[in-house]
Order: C-alpha cells, then sequence, then structure tokens
C-alpha cells in the first residue's frame, strides 16, 4: 500500500492525521459551509452585516420564499422531466451499441468506436447553432423532450465507450456456448449478456443523471421560458434578479445541488465505479 | 452465471433462412442503427454544418449570405477574440494544476482510519454539484466587502480585492473555482488507481530502501499511468469547455475581459448583442480545431492500446 499505512506510524502521528483529515475536509469544503449557513440566515442579518457569524435564528422560510415568489418548482421538476428520459434513452441505445462494438468483429468496429469516443469530446459550441437550429424547425424549442432528445444522442458517445470495455470484460466463451446451442444474436443480448450488465447499468445511470441534471450549456440554448428551463438555467436567470439577496440565491443553489448529491450518496459505489472506468486497467 | 437453461432455439436443423445465415453479419448494424443515426444527426452532422454555418452571414433567421472567409478574416482583427484566446491558454496551463494536486489529496486520503469512505465521499462533493452552483458559491466567497475571501486578504493587506471586478484577477479567480471541482475528480480517480497498486512491488521498493518522493517517482507513478491519462484527458477537456463558470460569475467581464472561445462564441451566436450565426459558427470551428489537437491524441493513444490487446 502507498502510502505506508498510518497504523504503522507513531502514535503522535496517528493523532495527528485523525485530526488533520477533518480540519482538511472543513477548509475544503468552506465555500459550501458558508453557502450552506446563509441559506438558513434571515435576510435581517444580512441587513446587519452578519454574514459569518452564527445566525440570530435559523430561517427555513428563504427555502419557503423561494418556492413561493420564483418559479423553483417548475425549475425542478423541468430538470426531472428532462433528465430521467435522457438516462433512460441514453442507456436503451448504448447498451446495443456496446454490444455491436464488443461482440462482433467486422471491419469498420474500431472506426466507429472511435467515431463514439472522439464525438463525446468536442466542444459544445460547434454542435450549437445546427443543433438549436433543428430543435426550433422540429418545433422543440422550449420543451423537454427538445432537450432530452439531444442529450440522448450525446451521452450515447460516453455511454458507448462505456459499455463496449465492459462487455469486452465478460468471459466471451459465454457468447459462444450460445451461439453452439443455436441462440439468435437477439436473444443473446437479452437473456445472456443484458443481464450481467446490471452493474454498468448502474454506474452509467447515476452518472449520467448527474451531468444532465448539472448541465447549463444547453438548458440556456435550447430554452428561455420559466415554464421549460432546467434548474441550473434558471437558477442562474434568478441570480440575475435577486441581486445581492444572498439567502435566496444560497438557498437555490442549495436546492439545484441537492438531486444529484443524494443521487451520489445513495449510489455510490457505482458512482465512483462509472467515473474511474479505464483508470485502473 | 452461465444460463444453461436458455431456450434452445429448435431441436432440429434451423430452417436455412436469410436471417439464419446473414445474422451475425447483419446483427451488429441493426444493433447500432438507432444510436449511430441519433449520433448522426445530433453530433456528427452539425460539426460539419457548423462549418459550413461560418461561410456565411446569417442572423439565424434571415437569408444566408455567403461570406468565404471573411469571418475568419475578421476574427484575425478581433482583440476580443484574442483575449478569449488568451484565457484558453491560462485556462488550460492552471487547470492541469488540478492533476498534481488531486494526486497529492489521494495520497493525503488513501488510509483506512475510521470513517474514511465518509471523509473521502465528502471530499468528492464539489465535483458532484452543478458548475452553476460552484459559480455562485464562489462569487459569494470573493464578494467584494462581505466575501470571505475579500475579508482575508483585507485582513492581510489592509485592502480589498474585488476579484471578479478586476480585469488583472477575473480570470484567475474563476479558475480557481473551476479548480475546486476538478481536483476532486482527479482525486477520485488516483484514489482507485492507488487501491490497484501491486502491493509486492511497493514492499520489494521498501526493502530495497525506497521511501518518499522517489518511491512515489519510481514505483507508485508508473503504475497508475492509466489514471494519469485519464486525468490529463478530462482535464484537458474540462479547460476547453468552461463555459458555465465564465457565464455565471461574471458574463465575461468586466469589459470582456474574462471570455474564454466557447463564452465569446455564445455571446457573438445568442446574445442580447445580435445573433451572428456565422461568425459564432467561425469561433466555434476555430476552438474545435484546438480540441482536435488533444482529440486526435487521445484517439491516437487509445487506438494504439486497443491494437495491442
Amino acid at each position: 500500500m502507498f502510502p505506508r499505512p498510518i497504523e504503522q506510524a507513531p502514535t503522535a502521528t496517528r493523532w495527528l492525521y485523525r485530526v488533520a483529515v477533518p480540519v482538511a475536509l472543513f477548509l475544503w469544503l468552506l465555500p459550501l459551509l458558508g453557502v450552506a449557513v446563509t441559506s438558513v440566515r434571515p435576510a435581517s442579518d444580512l441587513a446587519q452585516g452578519n454574514y459569518f457569524g452564527m445566525p440570530s435564528s435559523i430561517a427555513f422560510s428563504n427555502y419557503r420564499e423561494v418556492f413561493a415568489n420564483s418559479p423553483m418548482a417548475s425549475y425542478m421538476l423541468n430538470s426531472f422531466k428532462v433528465t430521467i428520459p435522457t438516462v433512460i434513452g441514453a442507456l436503451a441505445l448504448s447498451c446495443m451499441t456496446g454490444f455491436a462494438l464488443a461482440i462482433y468483429n467486422f471491419r469498420s468496429n474500431l472506426l466507429v468506436f472511435f467515431m463514439f469516443v472522439a464525438g463525446n469530446f468536442v466542444p459544445f459550441q460547434i454542435l450549437m447553432v445546427p443543433v438549436r437550429d433543428l430543435t426550433l424547425s422540429l418545433d422543440m424549442y422550449n420543451t423537454w423532450y427538445g432537450l432530452a432528445l439531444f442529450h440522448i444522442a450525446f451521452q450515447t458517445g460516453f455511454c458507448t465507450l462505456f459499455m463496449r470495455n465492459f462487455i469486452k470484460a465478460l468471459p466471451f466463451e459465454l457468447i459462444e456456448a450460445a451461439r453452439v446451442e443455436g441462440v439468435s444474436e437477439v436473444r443473446i443480448f437479452w437473456h445472456v449478456v443484458l443481464p450481467l450488465m446490471r452493474p454498468a447499468i448502474a454506474a452509467l445511470s447515476v452518472l449520467i443523471f448527474t451531468f444532465i441534471w448539472n448541465d447549463f450549456f444547453w438548458a440556456t440554448v435550447l430554452s428561455n421560458s420559466p415554464e421549460s428551463q432546467p434548474i441550473t438555467a434558471g437558477l442562474s436567470s434568478l441570480n440575475g434578479q435577486w441581486i445581492a439577496q444572498w439567502h435566496l440565491v444560497s438557498a437555490g443553489s442549495i436546492l439545484a445541488a441537492l438531486p444529484p448529491v443524494a443521487m451520489f450518496f445513495l449510489m455510490q459505489r457505482h458512482f465512483i465505479a462509472g467515473l474511474t472506468l479505464g483508470a485502473v486497467k | 452465471m452461465t444460463r444453461a437453461a436458455l431456450p434452445a432455439a429448435s431441436a432440429e436443423m434451423p430452417p436455412r433462412s436469410r436471417w439464419r445465415t446473414h445474422q451475425r453479419r447483419l446483427a451488429p448494424w441493426l444493433f447500432l442503427a438507432p444510436g449511430l443515426a441519433m449520433f448522426a444527426v445530433y453530433v456528427v452532422s452539425p460539426i460539419f454544418q457548423s462549418m459550413w454555418i461560418s461561410l456565411y452571414d446569417w442572423d439565424g433567421l434571415g437569408e444566408k449570405v455567403w461570406i468565404g472567409a471573411a469571418n475568419y478574416a475578421e476574427l484575425m482583427d478581433d482583440d476580443a477574440f484574442y483575449t478569449s484566446l488568451w484565457n484558453n491558454v491560462l485556462w488550460l496551463v492552471l487547470y492541469m494544476l488540478s492533476v498534481p494536486a488531486g494526486l497529492m489529496m489521494a495520497i493525503f486520503l488513501n488510509q483506512t482510519i475510521r470513517g474514511m469512505r465518509l471523509y473521502k465521499s465528502m471530499f468528492f462533493f464539489p465535483f458532484v454539484i452543478s458548475q452553476v452552483v460552484v459559480g455562485l458559491i464562489f462569487s459569494w466567497f470573493y464578494a467584494p466587502d462581505f466575501g470571505l475571501l475579500y475579508q482575508l486578504i483585507e485582513w492581510l493587506t489592509g485592502t480589498g480585492v474585488a476579484i471578479l471586478a478586476d480585469d488583472r484577477y477575473v480570470t484567475y479567480g474563476i479558475i480557481a473555482a473551476g479548480l475546486w471541482p476538478q481536483i476532486a475528480y482527479v482525486m477520485i480517480l488516483y484514489l482507485t488507481g492507488l487501491n490497484n497498486v501491486a502491493t509486492d512491488q511497493i514492499e520489494a521498493a521498501r526493502l530495497d530502501g525506497a521511501k518518499g518522493w522517489r518511491m512515489l517517482w519510481h514505483v507508485v507513478l508508473p503504475q497508475l499511468r492509466p489514471a494519469t491519462f485519464i486525468a490529463v484527458v478530462v482535464t484537458v477537456i474540462g479547460a476547453l469547455r468552461s463555459f458555465d463558470l465564465v457565464s455565471v460569475m461574471t458574463d465575461g467581464g468586466p469589459y470582456g475581459s474574462s471570455r474564454v472561445l466557447s463564452f465569446y462564441m455564445y455571446e457573438q451566436a445568442l446574445s442580447e448583442y445580435g445573433y451572428r450565426m456565422g461568425y459564432g459558427a467561425a469561433i466555434a470551428v476555430v476552438l474545435f480545431a484546438i480540441m482536435m489537437i488533444f482529440i486526435s491524441g487521445f484517439i491516437w493513444k487509445m487506438w494504439r492500446d486497443e491494437r495491442e490487446r
């Protein structure tokens, strides 16, 4: 193990380490903690210049105010409406593309694979004008499915990379055995490979959920009305309206951060497995 | 795990239909079709369309007017373009700091005291939250008069600095905000990598008297090479994609000094200053060309690894 396990160190060092980790964590998360505290600070505190002291009272009313005086509820709902279909769609498509690229040896296999990989890295701006045009001409501007369709297509690139490598690591004998028994290719996909892909599907769904929930660029390019904007775009425009009302901005920020954070905590193992794909081989 | 009870197609010889004989050749394309079609419509063809649009003068609604390379010629004389380009270079260089910083954090945290799992995930927090939220958090952190950092600088030097309103510091301020989640990301990559470092090699090196930096450099880092590769890839891409933070924290200001290419493109093509789709597309093409240098490098390396298998 590297570095040397702390258990082998002198007692003093061990204690020092045990103190150092939480202190480092506190400093690391200080900006976030500040915002979390501000989100429950009464507006009167801010007016009196009490920015960092103890809040004079815990004002959950900030959150109520955010929901009452801004379309926050609608923003959050929109985010879910974009995110969930994207996760399902991208996974469905990439299970198939990943299977095709991992199992079959056809001539343009690597070419197709690397096209997906490269597409996944391109800057969004090179897609912006044509995708916006396409969305407008399909009458999908300001709709959740306009956004979701684009996200599904784009995320398929990343998901294909992931799925293909995952399936490649499965024992190929399984497929050969099934073929010898005369099982059709579609049934091999459905009955042999798909059940083994559960960990990959879990990992990718948390990851894609977070990516799409946090997307800001496309949310601003493909929507502009509060009725259809996801929370990232909504929060940014609220920030423009709530100048210097930091208790509201903070509460809004915390609300926007909550779903991906919850997702991460619930499915931590899968999340990290997804992110670190390829980092270990 | 072998599903022995798979429904065998049939006991007798299967009928030799066209599908039966060719299915292994056709199946991959059937599986690829939906994904490829979506990818072609939304990712591949827009790249070429953008290149095409960059040769026109177009407001997004009216007639396109062919102007050849005029958009690119205009770019050559556009100060805002050079400011954005320079800021992109700054982003690229400084963002790379997240690789050593993330490695250091991973080494610091690669222990097994009680509650370590929870600590690690809390350290990872900044990466999970949206960049919009990160931007707001740091705007608050930097805010003039009451911001934590402002007060800290005031306490140290006597006068506070409004980082986001000062064209000398603004880009550095935004990059620092971007480093926060990026370091967390790189840290996780390295933590996983460290988990898989071969213990026997470390022990052998220890017996030979290697420790500290020498151990890290000669024994551990070579084994972490895959993690380093991914960390560099995601950091380069992240640096060139930086848009959210600039947009949320400064909207490109003050006086356009914190623009990056991705933001400048958006501003030209879609902001209230007018819809210059052609000019925006030209900026996007330049950004794409820069990105392509890196993408080709990554792909070339991955291609080689595939071949070696």
